[in-house]
């Protein structure tokens, strides 16, 4: 079962529902980037919302619903701060109940064996984003941030 | 996933003939990109102009490569585009790269070494 429609959105927020694997993932992306409102921010604007939303949804792949598909639902709205994206999905829930810190290490102090291939993500949404909110709701995942 | 390979003298460059290193292709990334160097000069330069989307996990698998070459030999990047760049900048793996700004430049900044 696809997660309920966000409550909070408005007629022409884009909303987007789909079974989150990595090519899907990969297929909404590029359709959502076609539409409105993604559709009509700058480049600049438009490949940030792209790494942003790649970063959010990958995570719900590998870790909410640990690469088995599950339901994902992206709800995009413009708001005076921004664009408002908010994305649910039915998967486990964020350990500690928390969006991780997602803390990126100077890799100059470290030796090229212990240099990190991964944990990169929440830093990534963390640097391009506000107002990072999470929250669990009836068994779903409530991910909310503002893209300025 | 589709990578070029060109051995010179002194560098084999990889070139990335997509537009995405993503999460549904960084492990092939990583795979090609292994056979591709597994032999050859010591340094290797990547060459990514053509590489318009590159995320956590493209990131982590070029960084992946990089350990894989192990300390003898290098892996230099050339022909970052702006968002690619900006992904190495956020996250300071900018820093331990030799960023050129074309393969061009890499292999003659190579071969003039």
């Amino acid at each position: 079962m696809l997660p309920a429609p966000d409550p909070e959105a408005r007629a022409d927020d884009l909303q987007m529902a789909f079974m989150a694997t990595p090519a899907t993932v990969r297929e909404g992306l590029a359709r959502m980037l076609t539409m409105a409102p993604l559709c009509h921010l700058s480049e600049d604007r438009r490949a940030t919302a792209e790494l942003v939303l790649a970063e959010v949804l990958n995570n719900v792949v590998e870790h909410a619903y640990a690469d088995q598909a599950g339901p994902v639902l992206v709800s995009i709205g413009q708001t005076p701060q921004g664009l408002c994206c908010t994305v649910t999905d039915r998967g486990k829930a964020m350990p500690g109940g928390t969006v991780p810190e997602g803390r990126c290490p100077d890799p100059l102090e470290r030796a090229l064996e212990d240099l990190p291939e991964g944990g990169f993500g929440w830093h990534l949404i963390h640097s391009l984003t506000a107002e990072l909110r999470y929250a669990r709701v009836d068994d779903s995942n409530r991910l909310q941030f503002i893209l300025s | 996933m589709q990578l070029q390979t060109q051995t010179r003298p002194r560098v084999i460059s990889v070139s990335v003939l997509e537009d995405r290193i993503d999460a549904a292709t960084a492990i092939q990334f990583k795979e090609k990109m292994r056979d591709a160097t597994k032999d050859g000069p010591a340094l290797v330069v990547l060459d990514l102009a053509r590489v318009q989307f590159l995320d956590s996990s493209g990131l982590g698998a070029i960084v992946a490569v990089k350990k894989l070459l192990g300390p003898d030999r290098a892996l230099e990047l050339a022909g970052l585009t702006p968002t690619v760049e900006k992904v190495f900048r956020l996250t300071r793996m900018d820093s331990i790269f030799t960023i050129h700004s074309s393969l061009e430049v890499a292999v003659s900044h190579a071969a003039s070494a």
